[in-house]
């Protein structure tokens, strides 16, 4: 696999992640005040530091056919959890994730709580949000960003996609002062669990014993043909959906789990 | 209170790994669990298994997904409105 397509498939990854962040971090700001908001962001990076610097010399202990084993079940559990939700997305049969929704939701939850002081911190409530958002939705790209680097042989490509989308995302969300909801979310989505799904079939494949035709070439192949696949999908999902013979409901909301992505 | 931290951090990790699907986690043990085996065993190319098992564990999970809740009358049994 080309540095190109490590580079891109951590960037989108880490860009998706961080702007879902971004949203909660600067509700915590509106609603409550910046400093305790930004305090959060902060120990949340901070944390976060601290799990690649644990994790990462760890995972590159591991020897590398128990690590594309275990890394790539993992990530292509992963990449199909994304996919489904993405295809569920795109079919219609679940709400498309709206970055302007999920800001006035915990805008509201935000202005109701009662402050609180704590040490040094002015406003716990913000700054656990605010924490909180940044820890969680950087977990799974730590996870990701770490296990296809060390797979690759290559952490600081990765280490530099991820910290380049945070970098973009932070500047963007900086220069708007709003939650980025004109970044195309679900599109991105799709495209990382099309990227992450493929990469799991062919390391848990190689760390399972098999060999891919082609070798590193055959994620040429493998990532068109998710891609066209889970398109297929959509397109199967949709048309049933007209008939009026697969769908639950019109969005499906709530009807398919709340969890990441 | 410690089984209190043990459940949540035990569920965190169930919801961050596993997710909204246990199938398709499963599923996927499943799959690498054959692809060793047919890796050491010889037969048909191990990395058509992981292909099978990704495109029926994608369709199924889908299914699943998209089903329609089960209806809350027994069959047999005319709404009571009617």
């Amino acid at each position: 696999m080309g540095n190109s397509t490590l580079f891109i498939a951590v960037f989108l990854a880490c860009a998706v992640e961080a702007v879902e962040a971004l949203t909660i971090v600067i509700a915590a700001g509106v609603a409550r005040g910046w400093r305790s908001a930004l305090t959060g962001a902060l120990a949340g990076l901070a944390t976060l530091m601290v799990v690649v610097a644990a994790l990462g010399p760890a995972i590159s202990a591991i020897p590398i056919d128990a690590l594309r084993l275990v890394v790539g079940a993992l990530l292509l559990i992963f990449g199909l959890q994304w996919l489904r939700k993405a295809i569920l997305r795109a079919s219609g049969h679940k709400a498309r994730h709206d970055e302007t929704l999920a800001f006035q939701a915990a805008l509201a939850a935000a202005r109701h709580a009662d402050p609180r002081r704590r040490g040094t911190v002015v406003d716990w409530y913000a700054f656990t949000l605010s924490f909180e958002g940044v820890v969680l939705e950087g977990l799974e790209v730590v996870f990701i960003a770490l296990s296809v680097g060390s797979n690759q042989h290559n952490v600081a490509l990765a280490a530099g996609a991820a910290l380049a989308a945070v970098l973009v995302v932070a500047a963007a969300g900086l220069l708007v002062r709003a939650p980025l909801s004109r970044v195309p979310e679900n599109t991105l989505k799709f495209v990382v669990g099309v990227m992450l799904t493929a990469f799991g079939m062919y390391w848990g494949a190689e760390g399972a014993g098999a060999h891919w035709p082609g070798e590193d070439l055959a994620l040429l192949v493998l990532i068109p043909a998710v891609g066209l696949y889970a398109l297929v999908l959509v397109a199967l999902l949709r048309y049933r959906a007209r008939r009026g013979s697969g769908s639950t409901t019109d969005s499906g909301v709530g009807s398919h789990g709340t969890g990441h992505p | 209170m410690i089984g209190r931290g043990l459940r949540a951090f035990g569920a965190f990790w169930y919801g961050f790994i596993v997710g909204d699907d246990w199938r398709v986690a499963v599923g996927v043990v499943i799959a690498l669990t054959l692809t060793y085996v047919v890796s050491r065993t010889g037969g048909p190319p191990a990395w058509s298994i992981i292909v099978a098992a990704v495109a029926l564990l994608l369709v199924s999970s889908l299914r699943q997904a998209t089903r329609p809740p089960p209806s809350t009358h027994p069959p047999g049994l005319t709404h009571p409105c009617r």
